[in-house]
């Protein structure tokens, strides 16, 4: 039975080893926990309260008690009132609503007629579920009696109207495989100065904490760029993504995003004691990143407190930008916003990562 | 006033009441040191006894909890930067890049340490040279023996020419005949110059330094010359030849005037408090009370050892109560 015993010490050890372990631990009650949030609140496949703009140009009873139908619906939350069509495609290709309504001035007498659509109905069609989401609003309004009719609306769908998938995950796809190398390497690069004592010698030496910082981001920044651009050219050769919207643009978007990630990569280095901590630490910025990002599943059908969290990812920030400026081919200066929300990231996280980077082994 | 200034003068190292905590722990406590220039200064003490943490202090790794420090004019922590240019530090664990090459973990020093381009090369190639490394500049380092890469290490703390080198157990991986080696090549570097700074736990290498300062559990226990701490000891060492030497230092243990008794081979060297007059001649009753035969006992020139024993006495008595 000696055999017993020594399976039996060494297994107790590691329990006592895992209790002391408080990342470890962590890990085993809250990734399950996380995980059965995420997937059953956050994660809708089903997608409700699309953002949507409206531009009625009728302004009768029928069209607002149209409208009021289609809100009841709850596929849709009415957040913008446009004056025209056009005004409803650049708040599409802003980012700011998924779905738009257009209904014309002489929409009421089209509803009687009811030998042609009576209105129009924009959906931008980048992310597939919600395109199959919004698609059933075009249904015949109730006010109509009879089923066999034309559509009440009829649908355009903006931006992948062929409903190919890889159309919207591959531009993701930057920021996943980003979030994941950029947050990870540096937080281990430096990690593992400090473990292996290289930090110590360094430290004596005449390089300032800011100097040492940068040439260790500078490296990543040149990969980073290097796997987005790997990305997008494999994404039109073999999946046809086009890119719409100015190169310039996207790159831009893409170094802010680099850079923002290495900084978060320091944050955690300053925190983490040895490699696999960095590691998980990163895995619980990670997994978030990949599913309340917009991602896998559309951001607008999570309920509000996984939108919360879900904003101060930088992922998610990157996310709506490089589907704008890739695939909407939204300028810049449309997207300020997602930019401003980057950059205040950016800034905390490198506050932080500096302050705790004190050049001394206190 | 001035007189005093005048003395500092050629201190490398002055501090006053320097201390550290770690949480509740105390590892350096009120300790006072007073560094001359061109020597070499040991800190002997067991593992623990604060000899690295009052290093990393002085290099300005370490913020000190209490007390001030003077290393080469700069008041530490506050101009630690300024210092950084003019002091080299070996660590206790090789810190250098273990994947990267001899050549380029030398390369990257005179690089961090921004060397003039003309004399970067003539220098690595000098220390190599007396460092018998050129052999090994294509070498990893991590593939290399404790004595190769305590060698590379010295190397590389002395690429910018440091005023003040410290050397944290520099010879822990190292076997006896590069050690021999290496102290040499330390007497070099303070003939042309340089302040050295060592920790070690090794009596015979703190027999070799200039001035020496024993630690104890982070306390200063003495300080001074090797040869004037023998000569001030403030205990008597007798040498005893027994034939029942185990036994003999049990009943010599139980005396309230015997501070230590450390069997060497066939022979008991006891320390006896300094006040008790005529120690070989109590020692020996003592024995021959107890009933064991004495074949030789007499009193002895103290060592190194027998100095860190009686300074840091009181204090593990402290620890056993």
């Amino acid at each position: 039975m000696k055999f017993l015993r020594r399976i039996g010490a060494v297994a107790a050890k590691e329990v006592r080893q895992l209790r002391r372990d408080r990342l470890s631990f962590g890990m085993i009650v809250g990734l399950p926990i996380m995980q059965l949030l995420l997937f059953g609140y956050a994660i809708n496949m089903d997608p409700r309260h699309l953002s949507a703009g409206i531009a009625d140009l009728s302004a009768t009873a029928a069209s607002r008690q149209y409208v009021q139908d289609l809100a009841r619906s709850q596929v849709i939350d009415i957040t913008h009132q446009a004056g025209s069509a056009a005004a409803l495609e650049e708040l599409m290709r802003a980012g700011q609503i998924s779905v738009g309504i257009y209904l014309p001035p002489d929409f009421e007498r089209r509803l009687q007629q009811q030998d042609r659509a009576a209105g129009q109905l924009l959906i931008d069609g980048s992310d597939t579920v919600v395109q199959g989401a919004a698609a059933s609003l075009a249904m015949p309004a109730r006010t109509t009696p009879v089923n066999d009719r034309p559509p009440t609306l009829e649908v355009r769908t903006y931006y992948n109207p062929e409903r190919r998938s890889p159309v919207n995950t591959v531009p993701g796809l930057i920021g996943i495989i980003l979030t994941m190398t950029m947050t990870l390497f540096t937080a281990v690069a430096i990690v593992r100065e400090r473990e292996r004592g290289n930090l110590e010698l360094l430290i004596t030496t005449p390089i300032r904490s800011t100097e040492l910082m940068v040439a260790k981001i500078l490296p990543y920044i040149v990969i980073g760029l290097v796997q987005a651009t790997l990305i997008l050219l494999l994404g039109d050769w073999l999946f046809r993504v086009p890119i719409r919207g100015n190169l310039l643009d996207a790159y831009t978007v893409i170094l802010l995003f680099i850079v923002a990630n290495l900084a978060l990569g320091l944050m955690i280095s300053t925190l983490a004691t040895n490699q696999f901590q960095a590691m998980q630490m990163t895995f619980f910025i990670l997994l978030p990143s990949i599913l309340l990002s917009g991602f896998m599943f559309p951001f607008d059908g999570m309920p509000t407190a996984a939108q919360w969290i879900a904003e101060v990812l930088p992922m998610t920030h990157f996310m709506r930008l490089i589907r704008g400026v890739v695939l909407r081919g939204a300028e810049l200066w449309e997207l300020r916003g997602e930019l401003a929300a980057l950059g205040v990231f950016l800034v905390l996280a490198l506050t932080v990562a500096v302050r705790r980077f004190d050049k001394t082994l206190d | 006033m001035v007189r005093t200034d005048a003395r500092h003068a050629d201190l490398a190292i002055r501090t006053r009441g320097l201390t550290r905590d770690f949480g509740a722990l105390r590892a350096v406590d009120h300790v006072d040191l007073a560094v001359p220039r061109s020597r070499i200064y040991g800190f002997l003490g067991p593992n623990g006894s604060g000899k690295s943490t009052t290093i990393r202090m002085l290099c300005g790794l370490l913020t000190p909890t209490e007390g001030e420090a003077t290393v080469l004019g700069h008041a530490i922590p506050a101009e630690a930067e300024a210092l950084r240019r003019k002091v080299g530090y070996m660590t206790q664990k090789f810190s250098l890049y273990e994947d990267l090459t001899v050549r380029e973990n030398l390369d990257f020093m005179a690089e961090v340490y921004a060397l003039p381009r003309a004399t970067k090369r003539e220098r690595v190639d000098a220390l190599c040279e007396r460092y018998e490394l050129t052999r090994l500049l294509d070498q990893r380092a991590g593939t290399m023996s404790g004595g190769q890469k305590q060698r590379l290490a010295l190397g590389a703390a002395l690429l910018h020419e440091p005023e003040l080198l410290f050397l944290d157990e520099p010879t822990s991986a190292v076997d006896p005949e590069n050690r021999r080696a290496f102290w040499e090549s330390l007497f070099d570097l303070v003939e042309a110059g340089t302040t050295i700074l060592v920790s070690t736990h090794y009596m015979d290498e703190a027999g070799r330094c200039h001035e020496l300062a024993i630690l104890d559990q982070g306390r200063l226990a003495a300080a001074g010359s090797p040869e004037a701490l023998s000569r001030d000891i403030d205990a008597q060492v007798v040498v005893l030849r027994t034939d029942r030497p185990r036994r003999a230092g049990k009943a010599l243990h139980a005396e309230p005037w015997v501070l230590s008794v450390a069997q060497i081979g066939n022979e008991l060297r006891v320390l006896a408090a300094s006040e008790h007059d005529d120690a070989a001649v109590a020692v020996a009753d003592t024995v021959r009370r107890a009933g064991f035969g004495v074949e030789r006992c007499d009193p002895a020139p103290a060592s190194l050892e027998d100095v860190f024993v009686a300074a840091t006495l009181p204090t593990r008595q402290e620890r056993v109560a």
